[in-house]
């Protein structure tokens, strides 16, 4: 188990101070001008070595992605952009760094824009976290009347600004062009790629776009340094996590913990276990709503990290954790994702947004059993039609959980087809676009 | 969109920035670059959203307000058209004066949102979503994932979360709503943040140290 002196996130709860005052007491904004005076590459090196992999779902290497931006501008200026727009259904650790350490972020925004040559941040949160941007613009105001942003940031004699911009309620906008998009003033409508953010970004300027969980780590990666990090956790899979454990278990709770920890050692010391038991689990949803469900007979023994989670078939995302004990229809559980998925696809291409709203509408007759047993090949050939086939992963997303869902509770499904069958229930035709 | 968003809502014929909406405009417009304020699209019709809100008790947008933020911020009315009608949380037709944005995602399902809105279609009245009761004090609007998932089920009262929402604490809170207060956001069952009920297992050796040392008051003292 990690040790409380390993964790960063040390007001994860709101338990104490989460102004200025109680940052620094807590370590933040500590010779922060020192760590800017190692120079630029030395802090994407360290980056590098820490291993760290980005916090958002995708786990691409943070200090690899800062080292895509320009070395030297061509008169354009560059920008970190900090998506703080969590809604990952399973998902909330952004907004307990937000809300109760939100220095952490404000100083990793200075070091992570040093680093890629940044003019400014613009950390965009999502609008339904208002209390939370309330918070997070009195931080900026305190970091600024302090020195620490603004001209001669921290006194490290680098100019730096940080923004806070509310989205408006779309899930899209979490998307990393799609957040690009919303912010300048459009619909949160995904880029192609390339030109990646790295080249043609926000404005048309070079743009790095960074999860909270890892920018608001760096400080303590630049502090306690690459090889602190890199200890804690598996190789490739290195450093602390914050988890999100909800669903059927008996605490649910955020709690930060090391990379790799057993799935079941994590709920049963952190979050009561599941509730009745652990031989009361049907199956968990280990990576926010967008990776596929894995049945108990995984969750025995598999590791919380990227590569474990790889291995099963299933994913890291953002390490919700979504428990469903064996009271729980997953058929429905699965069903409610693919409305998720019909409601937040953006609509620009074509597979997606025809796809989600014909997944949600087969499942819902999944969930009655009002379908032949052929379908369900069906479904499955439908998935892969969508992913792959779309300009932003929002596709693969809808395909993955009822690919998962498939692959681990086929028999459930048939059993359900047969028991509307049996019970003489009217049969309507089956139609691809009902 | 003559007729609106296909809502039938009555569109005022006019709409303006009053004083407050107006001081508030020039630090938003300041966080973007010379000739990139279309940028600033969402907050003003935030901005726009939260005047009906405070002047006529209704929090919407109509129209004759999106013309105005289009004027000002130098864009094509259809842009802002567009960027109204794709974000979820601008109201294109009036809501009540408590908007009920009930989560019914997997994660609040799991821990029981049917619950929650039986309960406030029980209390209001309110038979679909997106409908307001009878008395124009609350509207009901199914939202998904609001990202507090661990204190599921989550019901936002305009800007506010209340969680760990069962039956009995969304009647409590209908209650309190009707004599017009809005009482304290965050967890019906007293918990702290996102900890497990009954205290935090981790965030404990620290904690006591530093606090022992006296080198962090807590909140609130």
């Amino acid at each position: 188990m990690l040790s409380d002196q390993d964790r960063i996130f040390t007001n994860l709860y709101g338990l104490h101070d989460w102004g200025l005052k109680g940052a620094r007491a807590r370590g933040d904004w500590d010779g922060t001008a020192a760590i800017l005076a190692r120079g630029r590459d030395a802090l994407i090196e360290e980056m590098k070595a820490s291993g760290m992999r980005g916090r958002g779902g995708a786990g691409f290497p943070t200090g690899v992605k800062w080292s895509f931006m320009p070395k030297q501008s061509d008169g354009r200026p560059a920008y970190l952009v900090v998506n703080a727009d969590e809604s990952e259904p399973g998902t909330c650790k952004d907004r307990d760094i937000i809300r109760n350490d939100p220095h952490k972020l404000l100083e990793g925004s200075l070091i992570a824009g040093f680093a890629m040559g940044a003019i400014a941040a613009y950390i965009y949160i999502r609008g339904e976290f208002y209390n939370e941007a309330m918070r997070l613009e009195a931080a900026v105001k305190e970091a600024y009347e302090a020195g620490l942003l603004g001209r001669n940031a921290a006194g490290s004699g680098y100019d730096f600004d940080i923004h806070v911009h509310r989205g408006a309620g779309a899930y899209i906008c979490g998307e990393e062009t799609g957040l690009l998009e919303s912010l300048e003033g459009k619909k949160g409508m995904p880029r192609l790629k390339p030109p990646f953010p790295a080249a043609v970004g926000v404005y048309g300027c070079p743009t790095t776009v960074n999860n909270v969980e890892t920018i608001a780590a760096a400080p303590a990666i630049m502090r306690r340094g690459a090889a602190w990090f890199s200890a804690l956790g598996r190789p490739r899979n290195t450093g602390t996590k914050v988890f999100c454990i909800c669903g059927h278990v008996e605490k649910p709770c955020n709690v930060e913990e090391e990379m790799g920890i057993p799935l079941r050692e994590l709920i049963e010391r952190h979050a009561g276990g599941v509730r009745g038991g652990w031989d009361n689990l049907l199956g968990i949803i280990p990576g926010g709503a967008s990776v596929p469900v894995i049945p108990k007979s995984i969750c025995d023994t598999v590791l919380m990290d990227f590569d474990s989670l790889q291995a099963v078939k299933s994913g890291l995302g953002t390490a919700a954790v979504i428990v469903m004990d064996r009271s729980t229809d997953i058929i429905k559980a699965i069903a409610r994702l693919s409305k998720f998925y019909k409601h937040e696809s953006c609509g620009q291409c074509t597979p997606c947004r025809e796809g989600t709203g014909w997944l949600m509408r087969v499942m819902n007759r999944l969930v009655e059993g009002r379908a032949e047993s052929e379908e369900i090949d069906t479904l499955e050939k439908v998935t892969r039609q969508i992913e792959g086939h779309t300009i932003c992963a929002l596709g693969d997303a809808a395909a993955w959980p009822v690919q998962g869902l498939i692959r681990h509770f086929r028999p459930l499904i048939e059993e359900r087809i047969a028991a509307y069958k049996r019970n003489g229930a009217p049969m309507s035709m089956p139609m691809a676009a009902e | 969109m003559a007729d609106g968003t296909g809502t039938g809502a009555a569109q005022p014929a006019q709409f303006a920035f009053d004083a407050e909406s107006e001081a508030a405009i020039p630090a938003i417009l300041a966080k973007y670059p010379p000739g990139r304020q279309a940028s600033a699209v969402l907050p003003l019709l935030d901005l726009a959203q939260r005047q009906m809100g405070r002047v006529t008790g209704s929090a919407w947008i109509p129209v004759a307000a999106m013309d105005v933020v289009a004027a000002r911020l130098g864009m094509a009315p259809i842009r802002v058209y567009e960027v109204a009608t794709f974000y979820l949380m601008f109201n294109k037709q009036p809501v009540g004066k408590f908007h009920l944005q009930l989560c019914t995602t997997t994660p609040c399902w799991l821990r029981g949102s049917d619950e929650v809105v039986a309960a406030c279609r029980r209390l209001t009245g309110i038979k679909g979503w997106g409908e307001t009761s009878e008395d124009g004090l609350f509207t009901m609007t199914e939202v998904e994932c609001l990202g507090a998932c661990v204190n599921a089920p989550i019901l936002q009262v305009n800007d506010d979360f209340y969680e760990d929402m069962d039956a009995a604490a969304t009647e409590r809170l209908l209650e309190t709503l009707r004599r017009d207060e809005m009482p304290p956001p965050g967890s019906a069952i007293g918990r702290q943040g996102s900890a497990p009920v009954g205290g935090p297992t981790t965030l404990i050796e620290k904690a006591g140290l530093i606090e022992k040392a006296g080198l962090i008051e807590k909140e609130g003292e």
